[in-house]
This record gives C-alpha cells, structure tokens and sequence, in this order.
C-alpha cells in the first residue's frame, strides 16, 4: 500500500487553477522528488497536503487515512512534517526550543503536572530535551542549543528546519528547496543528510527542489509539475530524456537541440 | 564613552559582596528618608526603586527572598499606613502590575493583540459588586429609587470564594470571547477585542433596565469587604504602633489587606507564568507569537492554544476584578473605559513584552509617573501660579501662566511621546524579555574543545 497517494487534487484561487488533477503515489520508504520551473504549483501542492490549503478537488490519503477535512496541526501529529521554502523558524526561541515545538504533540504533560512540576513531568522535559540534543548533533548543530534561531547562518537555519521537523518522528518528511541558496559544499552536506535520514530513520522523504545535481544526484522517483498539471513521473533517467519535461524547463524550440547539459 | 563607563562600573558592583552593600545602604536609605520626610515624593521614590536594585545585583537567592518578603511585607505596609497616600500608591501600582502581567501572557507570549483586556476585570468587579452588595435586592428599582435598610445577599466573607468564581467567569468569558474571534489575525483581532471591552462597558452602563443588575453609570455601592477581626487590628497596632507613631484604623488596615492580596495574586500570576513558559503550552504560545503557520505546521492546534492564553489572562483579570470592587466598595463604568485597557496595555509596552520583571517596571513607572510625578509637578506650578515669583530675565509672572498648561492635562500626550520614544531607542522595552539558557550536554562538550 502506498504511504500517500493524491487522487485528482485541485486547488484554485478564482480563476487560477494553481493545483490541476494531481496524482502521485509515494512508496515507503523512497526519496521522491517534484520539480517544475517556478510558477508550477509545487509549493501550493504541497500546502494542500499539510492541510495550509485545503484542496477544492480531489482525494489526499495517507497511511490508509483521509487527510481532507483535518487541520494542518492534526495533519502533522499524523506523521507528516515538513520544511518551508522561505524559512519559518520561531526567530525569538533558541535552536532547543525550536526543535522541542516539533515534538509537541508527541508530548503528554497536562496543566495540571506542569503547574506542579511533577516527577512525570521533568522526566518527560528531560528526555525530551535529551532527544533534542541528539537531533542538533545528527544535524549537525553541535553546541548551538542556546542561540536564538534568528541568529544562525543561512545553512544552518536550514538544518534547524529539518532537525525540527524530525522531531515529530514523521513518517513523511516533506522538504520544500531544502538546498536553495546553498554553495555546492553545503548542498552535498544536506543532500548526504537526506539520504542517512531515509536509510537511518526509515522516513520517506519527498522535496521539492531546483537544483538539478540534487535532484538527479538523490531522487529515486521523480515528479513534474507545470502549470498545476503533472506532465511526467518516472525515474531519473527517464525524466532527463522526457521531452516535454525539456520542454516545460527550456521552451519549444530547445527540444531539437542541446539539452543534455542543462539538465545535469 | 558615558555609557560604557556605566556598564563597566555596574559590572565592577555587581561582583562579590558589593551587591549585598548596595542593597542594604539603598533600602536603609529610602527607608530612612520616607521615615524622615513622610509627604516627599523623591524619598518614596527611593524606596521604590530598591526593590529593583534587588532585582538587578547579582546575590544569593535566599538573601532575594528574605529582602524581598522584608520590603514588601513589613516596610511597605508601615511606610504606607504612616502617609496613607503611598499605601494608595502602592496599591495601585501592585493592581496594574497583576493586570498587566496577566495581559502580557496574552500579548507578551502569545503574541495576541487584544485592546479590550479591562473588559474581563469588568467582568470580575460587577460579579462581586452584584453578589457582594444589596443589588440583588433592588434588581426592581430604577437606579436612585432603592429603599434603604436593604440587607445584603451574601455575607463579606463570601468575597473569598468569589474570588475563585471570578477566575473560572471571566475565564469562560475569555473562551466565549475567544472562540469566534481567534480565527481572526493581528489587527482583525485588536479590533474586535477593542469592541468586545466596549461593548462590555456599555452593557455595564446600561443594564440598568429592564432589570437593575448593575446600577447603571452611577454605578454600584456600597460593595461589602471581607471581615478584619479587631483583634488584627490590636495585634498590628501593638507591633508597629510605637513606629507608625498613630494608631492605625480599621480603614487603613484594610487597605494594608487589599495590598497584600494584590502581591499574593501578582506572586501567584508569576508562579503560572513561569511554569507555563517553560512547558510544552508556554513553547507552543510563543510559537504562535512567532510564526502561526509554521507552529501549525509543527502540530501545535492553534484555536485552542491561543483560548488557553486568553482564558489563563482573563482569569487573573477577573480575580483583580473581585479585589478592586471589594476595596473601592464602589465601581461605576467609568473605571474600564478604553483607555484602562490602552493604559494597561502600554505598561506591557514599556517593560518589555513577555518579560515579567520588565512589565512590572512598567506599571511601576506609569503609575508613579500618573500619580506621583505628574501631580506633584501640578501642585508646584499652581503653588508658583499664587506666589509673587517671576521668572528673571524674561520677567514673566508666574501668576500669568494659563491654567491650561497643567501637567496632569498632559497624561497621555506624555505616554504617547514615551511610548514613540522607546518604539525608537528600545522597542524591546526597558527589561527585554529573555529565553532561558538550558544546560546542555554538548555546550561543555564544545567548551572543552
């Protein structure tokens, strides 16, 4: 049984359809990809999948169960997190805090041991924070548990992302331009830390990226978008030759020509 | 070169035992001066600010404690039973330090804009100014045609437990509020919230008809207080007689009581506060504060997060409530105009929004500001305005100076310039609010590389 399968997903703004009829069918335990050039309607797909939108059209089922009518917050506790294309930690917290939001639902204190600091209580905070501490380290954000989220560098505000989106032990990982705006150096880090989180953890991944070397490089499945529709599926190699794929990226004129290197 | 001077000299005191002299010499001299000079503004002020200098240096916690619980407990009360004025000072400073604290959960952590917050210590004042009086009885009288010799419906005592009833009301008031109107973001909901406070005032001011549940604007009294055995009485007249120089009256030492209970609920509102910032509901809270999608995102159900913080801020407000009605023994619409709610609201402003220490600095320094400094400069320019002085030079007669220029006119314009000035210069407020700093693991571990 797939892990998640859409079935004709739409998703319009007036008379924009961002999100036309969109099938995918996600196997556990892959890391899948989605491209399209920009516009495509990859983000807001994604947003119809966590529940920020909900779909006009269509079925979302995940791990045998409906996603449709259930808030972004119930979403999540189902086992589906996710990063942002624009960075959206919580600035104002420090990097341990961030990633102990990514486990609040996982976390069982009431108001009540809370108030009175029972023993169930501390122990819970402490395991929790301890669990956070080894996600800052498989990350790779060792001894930065006390800064403030705002004060990272780019790359590793990223990293924070995906260590906070981990801590809600998710069994899909949505990842939205994990690599955007990284030097080749970093985005063979993270793409290295993809693949261990998938061979590690068990999680499926699937992320929306540009960068090619990326893409290519990790993806064992891949989906395209343009204007709201998926134009193709299909494995790397498959993709690469597509010609309507080429066509989305390149405009009409350049399937005749010299498209191999662009690509890669 | 000036500032840095500063810090590095305040960092010089608060090493070893310099922190415990400065404390010591500066609430023995504010002590001293208050005692010498009971009707000076300055003196009190310097007994004041002490408790901040306590804050501020750095000295062991049990030292803190036993300071603290000294100067708030036994100096304050004397203080203020000697010159009854501070005492009012100081009430009113200790009742808009527990409303802004309770506010500052609901702006300060959960980032919720709500310009109607006065709106539930309403709530709270007129269920115990209903209970708590003879209201019940004259529920068929237009306002002013009451019979008298009315009896009371409940006894004083009863006050204690409206208390708890006023948490639980003004909390359900807080959930009734919150439900249709927290889907609504930022200044959508500063606007509602604004309408809600409005609409509660003028429920107050106009349920006077077709039943009288709350008097109309002339608002309700007398409202009953909690009984004060004679024998308390006694009991502190024997112990601070010889010190206060007066025998204190029952009416004084009820205001001693109502301070007291303001600093249990402003101790009770930190111990909430804090324990709650540091679990999975206070993290969640400031979550939303910084970026409701990706707190939705993360699990965190945001309806029911941003009820909670407008329940757990509404409750104290209504517990305030009960207290203010008790104390004053009278309350009309009047007190919880629009401007309460701005008033309470730019204290959380000042002090620094989400910081405990900061927002009582806050509705420290306005009040003060409101009641002592701005009406003490009142009083002295209408004193010059009756002299004979004349200001030399440009010879102008002090006598000819327009009664419009009254300090105490200038209020707000005075808060809004502050207010403009510290968006400007330090928009975190005087004491920013800080995260706590965990121990952990691998911050020694990189320490020891």
């Amino acid at each position: 049984m797939a892990l998640l399968e859409t079935i004709d997903v739409v998703k319009t703004f007036g008379g924009l359809t961002a999100v036309n009829k969109v099938n995918i069918k996600l196997e556990q335990g892959r890391i899948i990809s989605i491209i399209g050039p920009n516009g495509a309607g990859k983000t807001t797909f994604f947003n119809t999948l966590t529940g920020i939108y909900s779909p006009d059209g269509g079925e979302v089922n995940f791990n045998g169960r409906s996603l449709l009518k259930l808030r972004p917050d119930q979403i999540a506790a189902r086992g589906l997190s996710r990063t942002f294309q624009n960075i959206r930690l919580f600035g104002d917290m420090s990097v341990i805090e961030n990633i102990l939001v990514g486990m609040h639902v996982h976390l069982k204190q009431s108001p009540i041991s809370t108030l009175l600091r029972l023993k169930s209580f501390k122990q819970e905070e402490r395991s929790a924070e301890k669990k956070a501490e080894e996600l800052m380290n498989y990350v790779g954000l060792k001894g930065v548990g006390n800064e403030m989220a705002k004060n990272l560098p780019y790359g590793a505000q990223r990293r924070l992302e995906i260590a906070r989106a981990l801590a809600a032990d998710p069994l899909l990982l949505l990842l939205d331009e994990p690599a955007a705006g990284m030097n080749p150096q970093e985005t063979e880090d993270v793409t290295r830390l993809f693949r261990s989180i998938r061979d590690d953890k068990g999680i499926t991944i699937l992320l929306i990226e540009h960068d090619m070397r990326v893409v290519m490089n990790i993806s064992e499945y891949i989906f395209v978008m343009d204007y709201g529709e998926k134009i193709a599926e299909g494995v790397p190699a498959e993709i690469r030759s597509n010609s309507r794929v080429i066509e989305a990226y390149l405009g009409r004129g350049a399937v005749a020509g010299q498209h191999e290197e662009k690509l890669q | 070169m000036a500032p840095l001077f500063f810090k590095a000299l305040l960092e010089k005191l608060n090493r070893g035992f310099w922190p415990y002299i400065i404390i010591l010499s500066h609430t023995i001299l504010g002590t001293s001066l208050v005692y010498s000079t009971p009707r000076s503004n300055v003196a009190f002020l310097v007994l004041i600010t002490s408790l901040f200098s306590l804050y501020y240096f750095k000295t062991d916690s049990r030292f803190k404690i036993i300071a603290g619980a000294i100067l708030a407990l036994v100096v304050i009360p004397i203080v203020g039973v000697r010159n009854i004025f501070y005492l009012e000072v100081i009430f009113q400073i200790s009742v808009f330090a527990a409303l802004a604290l309770g506010l500052n959960i609901v702006v300060g952590f959960a980032g919720l804009l709500d310009l109607g917050y006065v709106a539930f210590y309403a709530v709270g004042a007129y269920l115990w100014a209903f209970f708590g009086s003879q209201q019940y009885y004259v529920l068929s009288f237009a306002p002013g045609t009451q019979p008298s010799n009315l009896p009371f419906l409940l006894p004083g005592d009863a006050f204690y437990l409206f208390i708890f009833f006023a948490i639980i009301v003004a909390a359900l008031t807080g959930i009734l509020l919150g439900m249709p109107v927290l889907r609504l973001r930022g200044d959508y909901l500063a606007i509602v919230t604004l309408g809600f406070g409005e609409v509660i005032r003028v429920l107050a001011n106009n349920l006077d008809k077709p039943l009288n549940f709350t008097n109309g604007p002339q608002g309700i009294t007398p409202i009953q207080r909690p009984s004060m055995p004679q024998a308390v009485a006694d009991w502190f007249n024997d112990l601070f007689g010889g010190i206060i120089g007066h025998t204190a009256s029952i009416a004084d030492l009820y205001n001693v009581m109502f301070y007291l209970f303001a600093l249990l609920v402003i101790i009770v509102i930190i111990f909430v506060t804090r324990r709650l910032d540091d679990s999975k509901i206070g993290r969640a809270w400031t979550a939303v504060r910084e970026d409701e999608t990706a707190a939705i995102a993360m699990g965190v159900p945001l309806v029911k997060m941003k009820l909670a913080a407008f329940a757990v801020g509404a409750s104290f407000a209504g517990a305030m409530g009960v207290l203010l009605a008790a104390s004053r023994t009278f309350i009309s619409p009047e007190s919880f105009s629009f401007m309460q709610s701005i008033g309470v609201l730019s204290m959380v402003i000042l002090g620094g929004s989400g910081s405990i220490p900061g927002v009582i600095l806050g509705a420290a320094t306005v009040t003060i500001l409101n009641l002592q400094i701005l009406q003490g400069f009142s009083l002295y320019l209408s004193e010059l305005r009756q002299s004979d002085a004349i200001i030399p030079i440009i010879n102008f007669a002090w006598r000819d100076l327009s009664t419009q220029l009254d300090p105490a006119k200038y209020q707000r314009l005075l808060f809004g310039l502050i207010l403009i000035l510290m968006m400007i210069f330090r928009p975190a407020g005087l004491i920013p609010a800080k995260r706590r700093k965990r121990k952990l693991a691998s911050d020694t571990a990189t320490a020891e590389k």
